[in-house]
């Protein structure tokens, strides 16, 4: 499903060269639940960008469900985003003037679907996150595990493939955090593949898959395939 | 995206922040209200002058004695050559022609008049029956100057309304004499007080018989004449009349200056329309300058919003679509400040027009469209660059501030 073959990713700070990816060989496949964890400035938050097609590689091949994603024009992968890519961050990312259903119909709106339509879907996410009663509620009228639920919401409307989570438990206390994590596993269990970037070893440690970035380069991979 | 969600989305925007929107609403109203409120007034300026002039007459010619039309100080002012006066005998010449509809001989002067202890000092002119046609003037008491021989002195008079009032107060004043100069005349007629022209207030006037009024100046010149044609088509015609008339009668000088209202009117409208054009530039200049706070205010959109706008390309929007939706939002803004400018605008026009009933204040109505335009067209002019900046945000940066 997911194919990174030797990745670099080389940003210009001044003067110097830092080598964010070194040489990265991942394998991901359907329905996978993974966790990257690694100290700050190895390189977690640069592949999370690559594989959500945020930032482009400098050079190697990303293979996203049989398509080479690197050879798409801006427009192309705004489009596999859309469709394919689900994002939880860390600071939530609402829109502060929209209300929680305003926010998880973005996508939808993006991509032109009718408010009907929309409606509905939005509807059935908003119930299955437990926000059913709180759907015309602004973000700053809500906890910050009711906004991760609402982020979550968003990241799935779109039925993605992968979901991409930063951190998602960073802003969090320890109970709506887990409940955002349970909401999460509960989406992987459908099939989705999730992909959680995060410092803390008890949240990595959930993930049936988990793997270690330091300086760019996969130290460990509990899967024990496709370690380069 | 659709229209609907685009326009939704833009407004949403513009209401979440109500400063900046309150902020640019006032910039680009100010810019269309100058526009619509100066053109008012330039072009209220314009019609004041051309509808003193009309009230002139109709065909109307003039005939100055003397040839000044261009001239200034020019050589002939060094050749001693005397202009020959008009008379009223001129005049009666001038009326023995086909084209020609009525003349009258014009005489005019300041004189002191009074009616038992009341006096006052007002404008006298001196004319005949026709002027009351060519002028357009209506009576409210009694009759105008009876026609008749122009060089008959009849100690008659016509007054106007405020005169009457002034002197007269309450007393009816047909049938009175009244003394004006040295004179004594009978009162045969009171202006309607409506009618004006230029430096003249038909209330404020003594008409007399053109001769009573030469006696009275002590003089057997005429001021002007006025000649009024048949129709439009005859001017001409009349003019090289009038001209050849008066070089016979005067040795073979064409010492008399004709001016038709036209040439006069066509020459107002110019210096008024340009100067109007002058002023509609000037606001126009405030428009560009609203134009560029609305590109100021939109670059701090854009960077105010970068988290937002991050988030849309993360959710998967276009270049396109951040393009779409920061234009959107600054048309929206545009449209409803030059609305807004409009309404601000004809308010204050319609104040002006209160103030100075005399002036006909009104912007004419391609000074509102381009006003309008103008605005809309800077507003998203200037917001391309801000909404580019935004369409090519990279959202790994974007997001990255929280």
């Amino acid at each position: 499903m997911i194919r990174l073959e030797h990745v670099h990713r080389i940003f210009q700070v001044g003067e110097q060269k830092v080598h964010a990816l070194n040489d990265l060989m991942l394998h991901i496949g359907r329905g996978e639940y993974l966790s990257i964890m690694g100290p700050s400035g190895s390189g977690k938050s640069t592949l999370l960008n690559i594989l959500g097609i945020l930032d482009r590689s400098t050079s190697g091949r990303y293979l996203l469900d049989g398509t080479d994603v690197t050879s798409l024009t801006d427009d192309q992968q705004a489009s596999t985003r859309r469709e394919k890519i689900g994002f939880v961050f860390q600071f939530f990312h609402l829109v502060p003037r929209l209300t929680a259903e305003q926010n998880i119909e973005l996508p939808l709106v993006l991509a032109g679907m009718p408010p009907a339509e929309r409606k509905a879907r939005t509807g059935r996410l908003l119930q299955a996150v437990g926000l059913e009663t709180r759907a015309h509620h602004r973000p700053e009228e809500l906890s910050g595990g009711q906004r991760q639920r609402v982020a979550i919401a968003r990241a799935t409307i779109m039925e993605p493939a992968v979901l991409l989570a930063d951190e998602p438990t960073g802003n969090l206390d320890s109970v709506s955090g887990n409940e955002v994590i349970d909401i999460l596993e509960h989406l992987n269990q459908k099939g989705v593949i999730l992909i959680v970037v995060t410092h803390d070893p008890e949240i990595g440690g959930r993930a049936h898959r988990q793997i270690h970035l330091v300086d760019g380069r996969i130290t460990s991979d509990t899967s024990g395939q496709e370690k380069p | 995206m659709r229209s609907g969600d685009v326009l939704r989305f833009s407004v949403g925007a513009l209401q979440g922040n109500r400063v900046r929107t309150m902020l640019m609403l006032l910039a680009m109203s100010i810019g269309v209200a100058a526009v619509v409120l100066l053109t008012a007034v330039g072009e209220g300026a314009r019609l004041f002058v051309v509808n003193e002039f009309a009230s002139l007459g109709t065909n109307l010619l003039i005939v100055l004695p003397g040839r000044s039309e261009t001239a200034g100080i020019g050589p002939s002012s060094f050749m001693g050559e005397t202009p020959r006066d008009l008379t009223i005998r001129d005049a009666m010449a001038l009326a023995r022609h086909f084209a020609v509809r009525r003349i009258a001989p014009i005489n005019i002067g300041e004189v002191h008049v009074s009616w038992r202890q009341r006096e006052r000092e007002v404008p006298v002119i001196g004319s005949t029956s026709e002027l009351l046609a060519i002028r357009h003037w209506k009576m409210a008491q009694g009759r105008f100057l009876p026609p008749g021989d122009p060089e008959l002195a009849a100690p008659l008079c016509v007054i106007g309304s405020k005169v009457r009032k002034e002197l007269f107060g309450p007393h009816p004043a047909l049938g009175e004499m009244m003394s004006i100069g040295d004179r004594r005349c009978r009162v045969i007629g009171v202006m309607s007080s409506e009618g004006r022209s230029i430096g003249l207030d038909v209330e404020e006037l003594v008409i007399l018989p053109v001769a009573s009024a030469q006696m009275l100046f002590n003089t057997n010149t005429l001021f002007r004449i006025l000649v009024e044609a048949k129709s439009r088509e005859a001017i001409p015609r009349v003019k090289t009349h009038i001209l050849s008339t008066i070089r016979k009668r005067h040795q073979g000088e064409e010492d008399v200056t004709v001016i038709t209202q036209d040439a006069v009117l066509a020459t107002f409208d110019r210096i008024f329309r340009a100067l109007t054009l002058t002023v509609a530039g000037v606001a126009g200049i405030s428009l560009g300058v609203a134009g560029i706070l609305t590109m100021n205010v939109m670059l701090i959109t854009v960077s105010q919003r970068t988290a937002e706008i991050g988030l849309l390309k993360a959710l998967g929007a276009h270049r396109r679509q951040i393009l779409v939706l920061i234009l959107t939002e600054a048309g929206v803004l545009s449209l409803v400040g030059a609305l807004l400018g409009l309404a601000i605008g004809e308010t204050g026009s319609w104040v002006i027009g209160r103030i100075y009933p005399a002036l006909p204040v009104g912007a004419p109505w391609w000074a509102v469209v381009a006003a309008l335009g103008v605005a809309i067209a800077t507003g998203l002019t200037f917001s391309v660059l801000p909404a580019r900046r935004a369409a090519c945000l990279d959202p790994v940066q974007a997001l990255s501030h929280r």
